[in-house]
């Protein structure tokens, strides 16, 4: 188990609010666990109703009345996780190695005991097949923790360039 | 008569193959701008996207930017977006509401049809100078028609008009609008931009292959298939998952159940394919219900039968537009370069449909044209790797042979595939793209045939 694994079972008791540095810690854990490659430990962290949700537009409202560059209940997040650990994914062949930097970090809200929104910015920059492409934006993350645990019940990723023309999107952001 | 580069390309394309250069030649790709875009119909948008004068949207034809707008009365206008005066590009935004259009360099400004309407400091231009001289407009594309809603611009003056153009692929956009209860679409839900390095015709002959889903998709199809379907869904996952299953359909079925239909210019639509229970014949479900019922209402249920039963899943009116009439999805190809191709894919709303009915379209817009899909990045890949491959000279000749001793004679002057997997559409859209490139003999199409014999 790494140590990036043991700082996010920091276990904060049900019931007791996120420091922001509990909530900077997870996202890190987060953002590591993305650029490994560890889809299925990644999984884990979001609840059993967890929405993931990148948008199509600057400040859409939401993910119903207008398409998403990805927009995935939990029962899609878990095909779309599947999938990457898949030897025909062929847009992964080869795989695109990313670096995620996070910062920025605030508590939006929080009512108290049950969930709180974090908002975060990033960078992320993948390269694949000798092109490497820059990606930056917002992040929020309703988080709640479930049996002492932290859990993403909704992880919202609005990208700067989220109306550009863009190749096809494979790794999570 | 032909000149030498017309001579040279129709040496490219023989019976069942073609020549790799077709992808990756700049000179062809500057002449099939020039002679294909010039020259058809080039679909650039829906009324529903500027439905009040002054209403416009930008878009390109090949690579020049044009501005499509409703004018004072309320007559379509197709614009090259560019000053008159230093070339600039005059409008700035996507789309927008306005009186008229003005540069911001010197300040020229047009009336809504591209007229000149005024110049600041007019006195110190030559004495013949003039706001009325048409060479002083923005320049209008020749000609402008639309069918049923849906815009289409062509560079040349001469030609079929366009419903004539269209043929019987009237019909499938006919489908698209029919499924309204009542009677109009409109585009919503934003837009999908996908961009390649590969060449546009690709994209087209990707759109209906019936043999590629059971590779290309392999990944997305094993992960659904193992998916539980116990997990929570709001219904997003639901219909990703079940389009992804259906793709993972054994041979069997797309030579059984699926067929592949053809006609003049290049057009051609995929059908018999899945008429899923969801989105198109969703019986049981309550949101479908309610649809039908406010379709019965309009149109009575026999009417409603005969549409509801139409099951066409993909449609190429060639060379830039593709469209499922019974999912309200509509893609439009630019090419951008021999390697470079940016796709704009598009949803649109039927009108009396209840809410929920555009949910659904949403939903399947995300799995089937969304930029981040479990299916469409697989294709993507595989335009990137054709774009990656022809340029080598190992194979010199490309195969589009499958099917090729098996077609049949179909009806209103096309032919089909004897089954789904054949690349009869494919030799179809090189008979048109001879037909444009060769132009210079015939201004009307030429007759659908088998593969041009050398």
């Amino acid at each position: 188990m790494t140590g990036a694994r043991d700082t996010h079972e920091a276990k904060p008791q049900t019931g007791r609010r996120l420091q922001l540095e509990e909530c900077e810690s997870f996202l890190v854990h987060e953002a590591r666990l993305l650029d490994e490659g560890r889809f299925d430990e990644w999984l884990t962290l979001f609840t059993q109703d967890a929405r993931y949700w990148v948008p199509s537009e600057p400040d859409q409202a939401d993910p119903f009345d207008t398409v998403s560059l990805m927009y995935d209940d939990r029962r899609l997040l878990e095909t779309r996780v599947r999938r990457l650990s898949s030897p025909r994914i062929y847009s992964q062949e080869p795989r695109s190695r990313t670096s995620r930097m996070i910062g920025n970090i605030s508590i939006e809200d929080d009512d108290g005991a049950a969930s709180m929104l974090v908002r975060s910015k990033f960078v992320l920059i993948e390269f694949r097949r000798n092109e490497q492409r820059l990606f930056g934006g917002t992040c929020f993350h309703r988080l709640i923790v479930d049996e002492g645990a932290i859990r993403i019940a909704l992880k919202q990723v609005n990208l700067v360039n989220c109306d550009a023309p863009l190749d096809g999107l494979v790794v999570p952001f | 008569m032909l000149d030498k580069v017309g001579e040279d390309v129709i040496s490219l394309v023989r019976p069942g193959v073609v020549h790799r250069r077709l992808y990756d030649d700049a000179a062809i790709f500057e002449l099939e701008l020039e002679r294909i875009f010039g020259s058809a119909w080039i679909y650039v948008g829906h009324e529903s996207q500027v439905k009040e004068p002054g209403d416009y949207f930008c878009t390109q034809l090949g690579r020049k930017p044009i501005v499509i707008v409703r004018g004072a009365d309320r007559k379509l206008h197709a614009l090259h977006n560019q000053c008159a005066h230093r070339g600039a590009m005059v409008v700035a935004l996507d789309k927008g509401n306005t009186d008229e259009f003005q540069c911001c360099y010197h300040g020229w400004t047009y009336h809504l049809d591209g007229r000149l309407k005024a110049v600041p400091l007019q006195h110190g231009y030559p004495a013949d100078f003039s706001t009325k001289n048409p060479a002083m407009s923005m320049n209008s594309v020749p000609r402008v028609s639309s069918y049923r809603g849906f815009i289409f611009v062509n560079q040349s003056a001469e030609g079929d008009d366009l419903d004539s153009w269209l043929g019987y692929m009237t019909t499938s956009l006919d489908d698209m609008v029919d499924r309204a209860p009542e009677g109009e679409i409109e585009v919503a839900g934003g837009v999908f931009k996908h961009v390649y390095n590969g060449n546009w015709k690709i994209y087209l002959e990707n759109l209906c292959d019936a043999a590629h889903p059971w590779f290309t998709h392999r990944s997305s199809i094993d992960a659904a298939q193992k998916q539980n379907d116990e997990v929570h869904s709001d219904g997003a996952g639901e219909i990703a998952i079940r389009q992804m299953r259906q793709n993972g359909a054994p041979y069997s079925f797309w030579e059984s159940q699926v067929g592949i239909w053809t006609y003049p210019n290049g057009h051609s639509y995929l059908g018999d394919y899945h008429d899923d229970k969801k989105l198109v014949a969703a019986l049981n479900d309550p949101v479908f219900r309610d649809y039908i019922a406010a379709m019965e209402d309009k149109k009575g249920k026999k009417e409603t039968q005969r549409i509801i039963e139409i099951r066409r899943w993909n449609s190429i009116v060639y060379p830039n537009l593709s469209f499922m009439s019974g999912f309200q999805q509509l893609r439009v190809i630019h090419p951008l370069a021999v390697d470079r191709t940016l796709v704009c894919t598009y949803s649109f709303k039927l009108r009396g449909a209840p809410p929920e009915m555009f949910h659904n379209t949403i939903r399947f817009a995300n799995i089937v044209n969304g930029t981040g899909s479990l299916v469409l990045t697989d294709d993507l890949e595989i335009y990137n790797r054709i774009g990656l491959g022809i340029s080598s000279e190992g194979a010199e000749w490309l195969q589009i042979g499958r099917g090729y001793l098996s077609d049949v004679a179909g009806e209103h002057g096309g032919r089909r595939g004897k089954n789904s997997t054949s690349e009869v559409y494919i030799r179809n859209m090189f008979d048109a793209w001879l037909h444009y490139m060769a132009r210079a003999a015939s201004p009307s199409p030429r007759p659908q045939q088998e593969p041009i014999l050398a």
